[in-house]
Protein backbone atom coordinates (compact mmCIF):
# COMPACT_ATOMS: atom_id res chain seq x y z
CA UNK A 1 0.00 0.00 0.00
CA UNK A 2 1.19 3.29 -0.40
CA UNK A 3 1.14 6.69 1.46
CA UNK A 4 -2.26 8.31 0.12
CA UNK A 5 -1.11 11.40 -2.20
CA UNK A 6 -3.41 13.41 0.88
CA UNK A 7 -5.99 15.68 1.49
CA UNK A 8 -6.09 19.63 1.10
CA UNK A 9 -7.55 20.99 4.35
CA UNK A 10 -8.50 24.42 5.02
CA UNK A 11 -8.11 25.63 8.63
CA UNK A 12 -7.66 28.59 10.86
CA UNK A 13 -4.86 28.46 13.29
CA UNK A 14 -4.99 31.25 15.80
CA UNK A 15 -6.60 33.69 13.63
CA UNK A 16 -4.73 32.27 10.21
CA UNK A 17 -6.59 30.90 7.74
CA UNK A 18 -4.08 28.36 6.08
CA UNK A 19 -4.20 25.75 3.71
CA UNK A 20 -2.49 22.45 3.56
CA UNK A 21 -2.07 18.84 1.74
CA UNK A 22 -1.99 16.12 5.11
CA UNK A 23 -1.56 12.45 4.63
CA UNK A 24 -4.04 10.54 5.95
CA UNK A 25 -2.60 9.43 9.55
CA UNK A 26 -1.01 12.45 10.38
CA UNK A 27 -2.48 13.75 14.13
CA UNK A 28 -3.75 17.79 14.69
CA UNK A 29 -0.69 17.56 17.18
CA UNK A 30 1.81 16.33 14.63
CA UNK A 31 0.46 18.94 12.23
CA UNK A 32 0.55 21.90 14.36
CA UNK A 33 4.40 20.90 15.12
CA UNK A 34 6.25 19.63 12.65
CA UNK A 35 3.82 21.71 9.84
CA UNK A 36 2.95 25.01 11.32
CA UNK A 37 5.85 24.63 13.74
CA UNK A 38 4.16 25.51 16.56
CA UNK A 39 5.48 23.39 19.06
CA UNK A 40 4.08 25.14 21.98
CA UNK A 41 1.48 22.08 21.73
CA UNK A 42 3.87 19.85 23.36
CA UNK A 43 3.30 15.66 23.20
CA UNK A 44 3.36 13.48 26.09
CA UNK A 45 1.25 10.02 25.96
CA UNK A 46 0.61 10.03 22.59
CA UNK A 47 -2.98 8.21 23.79
CA UNK A 48 -5.20 11.06 25.39
CA UNK A 49 -4.07 10.33 29.11
CA UNK A 50 -1.54 13.03 29.98
CA UNK A 51 -3.28 16.39 28.21
CA UNK A 52 -0.12 17.92 27.12
CA UNK A 53 -1.23 18.57 23.45
CA UNK A 54 -4.84 19.64 24.53
CA UNK A 55 -5.74 22.65 22.41
CA UNK A 56 -9.21 24.01 21.38
CA UNK A 57 -11.09 23.39 18.48
CA UNK A 58 -14.28 25.09 17.71
CA UNK A 59 -14.36 26.01 21.26
CA UNK A 60 -13.57 23.14 22.85
CA UNK A 61 -10.96 21.95 24.64
CA UNK A 62 -9.90 18.34 23.07
CA UNK A 63 -6.23 15.88 22.76
CA UNK A 64 -4.58 17.31 19.92
CA UNK A 65 -3.31 13.70 19.91
CA UNK A 66 -6.86 11.81 19.48
CA UNK A 67 -7.88 13.95 16.54
CA UNK A 68 -6.21 13.54 12.58
CA UNK A 69 -5.45 16.82 11.12
CA UNK A 70 -7.44 15.92 7.70
CA UNK A 71 -10.42 16.05 10.79
CA UNK A 72 -9.80 19.78 11.20
CA UNK A 73 -10.50 20.91 7.95
CA UNK A 74 -13.15 23.86 8.02
CA UNK A 75 -12.11 24.01 12.13
CA UNK A 76 -10.67 26.73 14.32
CA UNK A 77 -8.18 25.88 16.28
CA UNK A 78 -6.47 27.64 19.24
CA UNK A 79 -3.04 27.09 20.59
CA UNK A 80 -0.78 28.12 23.49
CA UNK A 81 1.06 30.64 21.04
CA UNK A 82 -2.38 32.19 20.44
CA UNK A 83 -3.32 32.82 24.19
CA UNK A 84 -1.01 36.23 24.10
CA UNK A 85 1.22 38.39 21.84
CA UNK A 86 4.69 37.40 21.37
CA UNK A 87 6.76 38.56 24.31
CA UNK A 88 3.82 38.79 26.58
CA UNK A 89 1.50 37.08 29.49
CA UNK A 90 -2.03 36.93 28.98
CA UNK A 91 -4.37 36.84 32.08
CA UNK A 92 -4.26 32.75 33.09
CA UNK A 93 -0.30 32.98 31.98
CA UNK A 94 0.17 35.39 34.60
CA UNK A 95 -1.92 34.01 37.22
CA UNK A 96 0.13 30.30 36.23
CA UNK A 97 3.46 32.47 37.06
CA UNK A 98 2.04 34.10 40.35
CA UNK A 99 0.96 30.80 41.58
CA UNK A 100 4.14 28.99 40.48
CA UNK A 101 1.82 26.75 38.91
CA UNK A 102 4.84 25.48 36.41
CA UNK A 103 8.26 23.86 37.10
CA UNK A 104 9.68 22.46 33.90
CA UNK A 105 6.89 23.44 31.78
CA UNK A 106 6.25 20.88 30.15
CA UNK A 107 2.91 20.05 30.89
CA UNK A 108 1.49 24.07 31.13
CA UNK A 109 0.28 24.34 27.50
CA UNK A 110 -1.89 21.52 27.25
CA UNK A 111 -3.17 23.17 31.27
CA UNK A 112 -3.25 26.67 29.60
CA UNK A 113 -5.84 24.99 27.03
CA UNK A 114 -7.55 23.05 29.19
CA UNK A 115 -8.57 25.96 31.79
CA UNK A 116 -9.11 28.82 29.78
CA UNK A 117 -11.73 26.65 27.67
CA UNK A 118 -13.28 25.96 31.16
CA UNK A 119 -12.91 29.51 32.35
CA UNK A 120 -15.34 30.67 28.89
CA UNK A 121 -17.75 28.35 30.17
CA UNK A 122 -18.05 30.35 33.34
CA UNK A 123 -16.37 31.13 37.03
CA UNK A 124 -14.80 28.08 39.01
CA UNK A 125 -15.74 28.65 42.29
CA UNK A 126 -13.81 26.54 44.66
CA UNK A 127 -10.82 24.22 45.22
CA UNK A 128 -12.84 20.73 44.29
CA UNK A 129 -14.07 22.45 41.23
CA UNK A 130 -10.83 23.80 40.00
CA UNK A 131 -9.88 20.27 40.36
CA UNK A 132 -12.56 18.99 38.73
CA UNK A 133 -10.85 21.43 35.71
CA UNK A 134 -7.46 20.24 36.20
CA UNK A 135 -8.09 16.39 36.46
CA UNK A 136 -7.52 15.93 32.44
CA UNK A 137 -4.34 17.20 32.27
CA UNK A 138 -0.88 15.82 34.37
CA UNK A 139 1.44 17.30 36.25
CA UNK A 140 4.84 16.01 37.83
CA UNK A 141 6.35 18.78 38.96
CA UNK A 142 4.02 20.71 41.10
CA UNK A 143 1.81 18.27 42.83
CA UNK A 144 -1.11 20.65 41.84
CA UNK A 145 -1.72 23.18 44.89
CA UNK A 146 -0.10 25.78 42.73
CA UNK A 147 -2.10 24.90 39.63
CA UNK A 148 -5.29 24.72 41.93
CA UNK A 149 -4.74 28.53 43.19
CA UNK A 150 -3.41 29.70 39.79
CA UNK A 151 -7.10 28.63 37.99
CA UNK A 152 -8.79 30.25 40.74
CA UNK A 153 -6.94 33.73 40.42
CA UNK A 154 -7.83 33.54 36.51
CA UNK A 155 -11.52 33.01 37.30
CA UNK A 156 -11.42 35.70 39.59
CA UNK A 157 -10.02 37.91 36.78
CA UNK A 158 -12.08 37.00 34.53
CA UNK A 159 -15.37 36.96 36.32
CA UNK A 160 -14.61 41.31 37.20
CA UNK A 161 -14.62 40.55 40.73
CA UNK B 1 3.59 6.41 19.29
CA UNK B 2 1.95 7.44 15.71
CA UNK B 3 -1.00 4.82 13.84
CA UNK B 4 0.11 2.46 11.29
CA UNK B 5 -0.77 3.09 7.78
CA UNK B 6 -4.04 3.46 6.97
CA UNK B 7 -6.54 4.74 4.51
CA UNK B 8 -8.63 7.90 5.58
CA UNK B 9 -12.33 7.78 4.22
CA UNK B 10 -15.16 10.56 5.03
CA UNK B 11 -18.13 9.92 3.66
CA UNK B 12 -20.87 12.76 3.50
CA UNK B 13 -24.02 10.41 2.74
CA UNK B 14 -24.92 7.37 5.35
CA UNK B 15 -25.31 4.84 2.32
CA UNK B 16 -21.80 5.72 0.80
CA UNK B 17 -20.27 4.78 4.44
CA UNK B 18 -22.30 1.59 4.31
CA UNK B 19 -21.19 0.98 0.95
CA UNK B 20 -17.21 1.22 2.81
CA UNK B 21 -18.15 -0.76 5.36
CA UNK B 22 -19.89 -3.49 3.28
CA UNK B 23 -16.93 -3.28 0.90
CA UNK B 24 -14.08 -2.89 3.00
CA UNK B 25 -15.33 -5.62 6.14
CA UNK B 26 -13.52 -6.15 8.76
CA UNK B 27 -10.40 -4.18 7.45
CA UNK B 28 -12.59 -0.81 8.14
CA UNK B 29 -13.01 0.57 11.72
CA UNK B 30 -15.70 3.43 12.09
CA UNK B 31 -14.39 6.71 13.56
CA UNK B 32 -16.79 8.94 15.29
CA UNK B 33 -15.04 10.80 18.53
CA UNK B 34 -11.91 8.63 18.56
CA UNK B 35 -11.17 8.79 21.70
CA UNK B 36 -11.16 5.27 22.56
CA UNK B 37 -9.68 3.82 18.76
CA UNK B 38 -7.38 6.39 18.00
CA UNK B 39 -5.61 5.76 21.27
CA UNK B 40 -5.51 1.94 20.06
CA UNK B 41 -4.50 2.73 16.61
CA UNK B 42 -1.81 5.29 18.22
CA UNK B 43 -0.61 2.01 20.57
CA UNK B 44 -0.40 -0.29 17.05
CA UNK B 45 -3.14 -2.54 19.38
CA UNK B 46 -5.16 -2.03 16.36
CA UNK B 47 -3.93 -2.11 13.22
CA UNK B 48 -6.29 -0.93 10.05
CA UNK B 49 -6.42 -1.13 6.46
CA UNK B 50 -9.17 2.04 6.23
CA UNK B 51 -10.91 4.56 8.53
CA UNK B 52 -14.44 5.64 8.07
CA UNK B 53 -14.52 8.59 9.77
CA UNK B 54 -18.71 9.30 9.95
CA UNK B 55 -18.19 13.21 11.44
CA UNK B 56 -18.96 14.52 7.57
CA UNK B 57 -22.42 12.71 8.02
CA UNK B 58 -25.41 14.55 7.79
CA UNK B 59 -26.04 17.12 10.77
CA UNK B 60 -29.07 15.21 11.81
CA UNK B 61 -26.73 12.91 13.53
CA UNK B 62 -25.90 15.61 16.15
CA UNK B 63 -28.91 16.09 17.68
CA UNK B 64 -30.43 14.77 21.10
CA UNK B 65 -34.26 13.45 19.55
CA UNK B 66 -37.09 13.18 21.47
CA UNK B 67 -40.39 11.17 20.88
CA UNK B 68 -43.52 10.86 23.62
CA UNK B 69 -41.95 7.92 25.93
CA UNK B 70 -38.89 7.67 24.25
CA UNK B 71 -34.95 9.49 23.51
CA UNK B 72 -32.88 8.58 20.74
CA UNK B 73 -29.04 9.44 21.01
CA UNK B 74 -27.82 9.16 17.52
CA UNK B 75 -24.22 8.20 16.35
CA UNK B 76 -22.61 12.01 17.06
CA UNK B 77 -24.05 13.11 19.66
CA UNK B 78 -21.18 13.84 22.37
CA UNK B 79 -21.03 13.16 25.60
CA UNK B 80 -20.18 16.43 26.88
CA UNK B 81 -23.51 17.55 24.64
CA UNK B 82 -25.55 15.10 26.66
CA UNK B 83 -24.06 16.02 30.17
CA UNK B 84 -25.09 19.54 29.47
CA UNK B 85 -28.76 18.71 28.38
CA UNK B 86 -31.40 20.07 30.94
CA UNK B 87 -33.51 18.04 28.99
CA UNK B 88 -31.44 14.61 30.12
CA UNK B 89 -31.08 15.91 33.43
CA UNK B 90 -34.92 16.27 33.53
CA UNK B 91 -35.77 12.79 32.12
CA UNK B 92 -32.86 10.31 32.39
CA UNK B 93 -30.84 11.93 35.67
CA UNK B 94 -28.74 8.93 36.07
CA UNK B 95 -27.40 9.45 32.51
CA UNK B 96 -25.89 12.69 33.06
CA UNK B 97 -24.20 11.61 36.73
CA UNK B 98 -22.80 8.60 34.98
CA UNK B 99 -21.28 11.76 32.16
CA UNK B 100 -19.69 13.30 34.61
CA UNK B 101 -17.58 10.45 35.65
CA UNK B 102 -16.54 9.44 31.98
CA UNK B 103 -12.98 10.34 31.66
CA UNK B 104 -12.67 14.28 31.38
CA UNK B 105 -13.72 17.16 29.51
CA UNK B 106 -11.30 17.13 26.90
CA UNK B 107 -12.30 13.89 26.13
CA UNK B 108 -16.08 13.67 26.60
CA UNK B 109 -16.02 16.92 24.43
CA UNK B 110 -14.83 14.54 21.26
CA UNK B 111 -15.91 10.96 22.83
CA UNK B 112 -19.58 10.14 21.84
CA UNK B 113 -22.71 7.94 23.22
CA UNK B 114 -23.06 5.70 20.65
CA UNK B 115 -18.89 5.54 20.43
CA UNK B 116 -18.30 4.12 24.10
CA UNK B 117 -21.35 1.72 23.46
CA UNK B 118 -19.92 0.60 20.11
CA UNK B 119 -16.49 -0.01 21.83
CA UNK B 120 -17.72 -2.13 24.47
CA UNK B 121 -15.18 -1.57 27.16
CA UNK B 122 -16.53 -3.94 30.14
CA UNK B 123 -15.50 -1.31 32.62
CA UNK B 124 -16.82 2.29 31.02
CA UNK B 125 -20.09 4.08 32.30
CA UNK B 126 -22.25 4.39 29.64
CA UNK B 127 -22.50 0.88 28.70
CA UNK B 128 -23.43 -0.07 32.06
CA UNK B 129 -26.14 2.71 32.77
CA UNK B 130 -27.36 1.61 29.32
CA UNK B 131 -28.12 -2.20 30.85
CA UNK B 132 -30.17 -0.86 33.45
CA UNK B 133 -32.28 1.04 30.71
CA UNK B 134 -34.40 0.03 28.33
CA UNK B 135 -32.27 0.76 25.84
CA UNK B 136 -31.99 -0.75 22.25
CA UNK B 137 -29.17 -0.04 19.65
CA UNK B 138 -30.06 0.45 15.81
CA UNK B 139 -27.76 -0.96 13.98
CA UNK B 140 -27.33 -0.46 10.07
CA UNK B 141 -25.29 -1.68 6.94
CA UNK B 142 -25.89 -2.14 3.45
CA UNK B 143 -28.20 -5.17 4.12
CA UNK B 144 -30.21 -3.30 5.62
CA UNK B 145 -31.41 -2.27 9.88
CA UNK B 146 -31.80 -4.39 12.45
CA UNK B 147 -32.59 -3.31 16.25
CA UNK B 148 -30.37 -5.13 19.09
CA UNK B 149 -31.77 -5.13 22.79
CA UNK B 150 -29.10 -3.43 25.00
CA UNK B 151 -29.57 -7.37 27.10
CA UNK B 152 -28.05 -8.55 23.45
CA UNK B 153 -25.59 -5.74 22.85
CA UNK B 154 -21.97 -6.27 24.65
CA UNK B 155 -20.97 -9.66 24.27
CA UNK B 156 -17.25 -9.60 25.52
CA UNK B 157 -14.65 -6.95 26.21
CA UNK B 158 -14.52 -4.92 23.11
CA UNK B 159 -17.27 -6.92 21.25
CA UNK B 160 -20.40 -6.33 20.37
CA UNK B 161 -23.47 -8.42 18.25
CA UNK B 162 -22.42 -5.59 15.54
CA UNK B 163 -21.02 -6.91 12.37
CA UNK B 164 -17.95 -5.68 10.84
CA UNK B 165 -20.17 -3.84 8.17
CA UNK B 166 -22.55 -2.64 10.60
CA UNK B 167 -22.47 1.06 12.00
CA UNK B 168 -24.45 1.80 15.32
CA UNK B 169 -26.67 4.46 14.11
CA UNK B 170 -28.36 5.74 17.27
CA UNK B 171 -29.64 3.93 21.11
CA UNK B 172 -33.24 4.79 21.72
CA UNK B 173 -33.98 4.56 25.67
CA UNK B 174 -37.59 3.89 26.65
CA UNK B 175 -38.52 7.21 29.12
CA UNK B 176 -38.73 5.17 32.97
CA UNK B 177 -42.20 6.01 34.00
CA UNK B 178 -42.98 8.06 37.52
CA UNK B 179 -41.78 6.41 40.42
CA UNK B 180 -38.50 5.00 39.01
CA UNK B 181 -35.15 6.37 40.81
CA UNK B 182 -32.02 5.46 39.60
CA UNK B 183 -28.23 5.86 40.27
CA UNK B 184 -24.20 5.23 39.53
CA UNK B 185 -21.74 4.88 41.36
CA UNK B 186 -18.20 4.39 40.92
CA UNK B 187 -14.53 4.31 42.29
CA UNK B 188 -11.75 5.28 40.73
CA UNK B 189 -8.38 5.76 42.24
CA UNK B 190 -7.75 9.49 40.32
CA UNK B 191 -10.84 11.66 39.20
CA UNK B 192 -11.62 10.21 35.40
CA UNK B 193 -9.67 7.30 35.47
CA UNK B 194 -11.56 3.82 34.10
CA UNK B 195 -13.27 2.60 37.46
CA UNK B 196 -12.13 -0.12 39.37
CA UNK B 197 -15.65 -1.04 39.29
CA UNK B 198 -18.92 0.85 39.11
CA UNK B 199 -22.06 -0.23 39.96
CA UNK B 200 -25.71 1.40 38.16
CA UNK B 201 -29.04 0.63 39.47
CA UNK B 202 -32.78 1.56 38.61
CA UNK B 203 -35.87 0.74 41.07
CA UNK B 204 -39.28 1.61 40.24
CA UNK B 205 -41.47 1.68 43.27
CA UNK B 206 -44.90 1.51 44.20
CA UNK B 207 -46.81 4.47 46.69
CA UNK B 208 -46.40 2.50 49.30
CA UNK B 209 -42.50 2.17 48.96
CA UNK B 210 -42.36 -1.42 47.51
CA UNK B 211 -39.83 -2.15 44.85
CA UNK B 212 -42.00 -3.57 41.92
CA UNK B 213 -39.05 -3.32 39.07
CA UNK B 214 -35.24 -3.24 39.71
CA UNK B 215 -32.52 -3.45 37.59
CA UNK B 216 -28.65 -3.35 39.11
CA UNK B 217 -25.43 -4.28 36.64
CA UNK B 218 -22.04 -4.00 37.43
CA UNK B 219 -18.72 -2.45 35.51
CA UNK B 220 -15.25 -3.64 35.25
CA UNK B 221 -16.09 -6.97 37.23
CA UNK B 222 -16.47 -8.90 34.20
CA UNK B 223 -16.34 -9.23 30.30
CA UNK B 224 -18.95 -7.40 29.62
CA UNK B 225 -21.77 -5.45 32.01
CA UNK B 226 -22.91 -7.62 34.23
CA UNK B 227 -26.72 -7.42 35.46
CA UNK B 228 -26.82 -8.41 39.06
CA UNK B 229 -29.94 -10.71 38.77
CA UNK B 230 -30.01 -12.21 42.26
CA UNK B 231 -29.73 -9.10 43.38
CA UNK B 232 -32.22 -7.77 41.72
CA UNK B 233 -34.84 -10.69 42.74
CA UNK B 234 -33.98 -9.93 46.21
CA UNK B 235 -34.42 -6.30 46.86
CA UNK B 236 -38.34 -6.69 44.08
CA UNK B 237 -41.12 -7.04 46.83
CA UNK B 238 -39.25 -5.19 49.92
CA UNK B 239 -38.89 -1.63 51.05
CA UNK B 240 -35.64 -0.21 50.58
CA UNK B 241 -34.36 -0.14 54.39
CA UNK B 242 -31.69 -0.61 55.82
CA UNK B 243 -31.61 -4.79 56.07
CA UNK B 244 -32.43 -4.95 52.36
CA UNK B 245 -29.83 -2.83 51.11
CA UNK B 246 -26.92 -4.60 53.67
CA UNK B 247 -28.25 -7.89 52.25
CA UNK B 248 -28.62 -6.60 48.82
CA UNK B 249 -24.69 -5.49 49.43
CA UNK B 250 -23.32 -8.74 50.50
CA UNK B 251 -25.22 -10.77 47.72
CA UNK B 252 -23.15 -8.06 45.17
CA UNK B 253 -20.15 -9.07 46.69
CA UNK B 254 -20.91 -12.90 46.41
CA UNK B 255 -22.78 -12.73 42.47
CA UNK B 256 -19.39 -11.39 40.76
CA UNK B 257 -16.23 -12.61 40.19
CA UNK B 258 -13.49 -10.22 38.73
CA UNK B 259 -9.87 -10.72 37.54
CA UNK B 260 -7.60 -9.03 39.72
CA UNK B 261 -5.00 -6.47 38.36
CA UNK B 262 -1.96 -4.26 39.64
CA UNK B 263 -4.78 -1.96 40.32
CA UNK B 264 -6.84 -3.83 42.62
CA UNK B 265 -7.14 -7.60 43.07
CA UNK B 266 -9.47 -9.72 42.82
CA UNK B 267 -11.24 -9.58 46.40
CA UNK B 268 -10.79 -5.71 46.82
CA UNK B 269 -13.13 -5.69 43.41
CA UNK B 270 -15.78 -7.69 45.38
CA UNK B 271 -16.06 -5.69 48.23
CA UNK B 272 -16.10 -2.71 46.39
CA UNK B 273 -19.10 -3.79 44.56
CA UNK B 274 -21.06 -4.57 47.37
CA UNK B 275 -20.19 -1.00 48.38
CA UNK B 276 -20.90 0.86 45.29
CA UNK B 277 -24.35 -1.82 45.24
CA UNK B 278 -25.37 -0.24 49.16
CA UNK B 279 -24.24 3.18 48.06
CA UNK B 280 -26.44 3.03 45.10
CA UNK B 281 -29.14 1.74 46.08
CA UNK B 282 -29.42 4.14 49.23
CA UNK B 283 -29.00 7.03 46.90
CA UNK B 284 -32.32 5.91 45.50
CA UNK B 285 -34.17 5.63 49.17
CA UNK B 286 -33.00 9.18 49.11
CA UNK B 287 -34.46 10.24 45.65
CA UNK B 288 -37.62 8.41 47.16
CA UNK B 289 -37.98 10.44 49.92
CA UNK B 290 -37.16 13.93 48.53
CA UNK B 291 -39.76 13.22 45.31
CA UNK B 292 -41.73 11.45 47.70
CA UNK B 293 -42.32 8.71 45.38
Amino acid sequence: MTEATGHLISVTVNGATQQHVVDDRTTLADFLRERLRLTGTHLGCEHGVCGACTVIVDGAAVRSCLMLAVQSDGATVETVEGLAPEGELGPLQQAFKDNHALQCGFCTPGFLMSVTAALREGPVHGQDHARDVLSGNICRCTGYSGLVQAVLDASKETDGD
Amino acid sequence: MKPGRFTYHAPRELDEALAMLHEYGDEAKVLAGGQSLMPMLNFRLARIDHLVDINRLPADLTEIRWAADTVAIPALVRQRHVERSPEIAAALPVLTAALHQVAHPQIRNRGTVCGSLAHADPAAELPTVMSVLDAACTVVSARGTRTIDVADFFQFHLTTAMEPDELLLRVRITLPPPGTHAAFHEFATRRGDFALAGVAALCHTDPAGVVRDCRIAAAGVSSTPQRLTGVEDHVIGNTLDDTVIAEAGALARAAVDPTGDIHAGAAYRQRLTGALVRRALTDIRTQQEVTGD
